[in-house]
């Protein structure tokens, strides 16, 4: 299957969005989506560490041997995360600040694994640019949307913006953790009743997930799965 | 080694119910939705976790305190820590498949699993970042693993009868999982206070 550029691009954001379709990446998605600002930061902080190993995945991948590659791609991805922690330690301190364990935490999104495993080690340097921002914006604009809806609804702004009437009167469980699952959980109805895909079985977790190799989150995959995905990496 | 047996208390209890790493702090939500359909997987996946976390925590806390702070390496901390815990899981199961091979059938195919499970970077990253002596950090810890076990074991339970539900057809599947989580939270917010009323903040 050969896709055009532009279907590389936009298929992350919409038919396959990171957290809305795939149902990955649910950690930081849920977590720093308290406010707007904040999932915007680290949508840009997330898309720019798939961007980098994406690139740099694709370049060495004929370079990077099969049985090793695992390894190599969490230290690639690792090392991406670190600039990103200490450039946004340096220019936006505040942003730093609020989104605190999450910032390290890129480094182990499965999002980014799985862009790496199912894309990035298979196509040519262009095509793994435009999927990388495709599912960097995707992830960006999912957790803008459930970070709106929690701070509009939670806290009364929108960009730190006070809104009128709205600011009087807060529902606190929007700001709080089950305010983040409920949202989400409906948003993600919403997907479904949209796209009709309800019906294909979209199990949470991995099992209905084209990425269940690279992350091999769920356990179900765990015991066949780890014969040639992240189980057996050979380090 | 002198240590506040009281300052350990209040740590357990925080990381096990106030801070529950999956209900209040999105941490392991993956494989909190994903593994949760049977008591025996959750179990095995919890204890995995516990083990896991203990034994991720009682190596990186010297890493970093003896090789790290002194050489000015801070920065390193994200990259050795995944790459501590890798090597550490893999050790881990070759060790226990030679010579626990019992405990390896029950823990072996969830270990693989926890070098992207993000609660296990998470605790070791939040007991350096919140000054723990060791003692401390061993028992945070075995409190985060506990406290991930639990919400498994009590969400196992719950996923069974939201099964016999009917919802509706845009809500089957994760959308339903969710809310349900999201009950279970709310549930954990009970536990407010609780520390301040027991141990007097």
């Amino acid at each position: 299957m050969k896709l055009s550029k532009w279907n590389i691009f936009t298929r992350g954001i919409i038919k396959e969005n990171p957290v809305l379709v795939l149902v990955l990446g649910l950690c930081p998605a849920l977590a720093v989506s308290t406010q707007a600002e904040n999932a915007l930061g680290m949508g840009l902080a997330t898309t720019f560490v798939l961007l980098g190993s994406n690139i740099v995945i694709s370049f060495l991948r004929k370079i990077i041997p099969g049985r090793t590659r695992i390894p190599c791609y969490i230290v690639l991805i690792a090392s991406f995360t670190v600039l990103v922690k200490m450039a946004i330690e340096a220019y936006a301190y505040p942003l730093y600040q609020a989104l605190g364990i999450f910032l390290p935490l890129i480094a182990v999104n499965c999002i980014i694994f799985a862009r790496a495993e199912m894309f990035a080690n298979r196509n040519t340097v262009i095509d793994s640019v435009l999927d990388a921002l495709g599912s960097g914006f995707g992830f960006t604009l999912a957790l803008l949307v459930i970070a709106s809806i929690r701070e509009i609804f939670g806290n009364g702004t929108w960009f730190g913006l006070s809104l009128p009437w709205l600011s009087d009167n807060t529902i606190m469980i929007f700001s709080l953790a089950p305010g983040g699952f409920i949202v989400f959980a409906f948003l993600l109805a919403l997907v479904n009743k949209l796209s009709k895909s309800h019906d294909k079985s979209r199990e949470p977790g991995c099992k209905g997930c084209p990425a269940a190799d690279a992350c091999g989150m769920c356990a179900e995959s765990g015991g066949k799965k780890a014969e040639h995905g992240v189980g057996r990496r050979g380090l | 080694m002198d240590f506040d047996f009281r300052a350990l208390v209040v740590i357990m209890m925080s990381a096990v119910l106030v801070n529950n790493y999956v209900l209040r702090q999105f941490l392991g939500v993956c494989p909190f939705l994903g593994v949760s359909k049977d008591l025996k997987s959750s179990v095995g996946m919890g204890l995995a976790v516990m083990f896991v976390m203990l034994m991720a925590a009682s190596v990186t806390w010297p890493i970093q305190i003896l090789l790290l702070n002194p050489n000015g390496l801070e920065f390193m901390q994200t990259v050795v820590f995944i790459l501590v815990i890798a090597t550490l899981v893999q050790l881990v199961e070759v060790v226990l498949k030679r010579y626990v091979p019992a405990l390896f059938a029950s823990l072996g195919v969830y270990l693989p699993l926890m070098t992207t499970n993000c609660a296990v970077l998470a605790v070791t990253i939040s007991n350096i970042n919140k000054g723990y002596t060791y003692i401390e950090a061993l028992v945070s810890a075995l409190g985060a693993g506990f406290g991930f076990f639990l919400a498994m074991v009590i969400f196992t339970g719950v996923r069974a009868q939201v099964a016999a539900a009917d919802p509706p057809d845009a809500f089957k599947g994760v959308p339903i999982t969710l809310i349900s989580a999201a009950i279970l939270s709310l549930a954990f917010f009970a536990f407010d206070g609780v520390i301040e009323n027991l141990f007097g903040g």
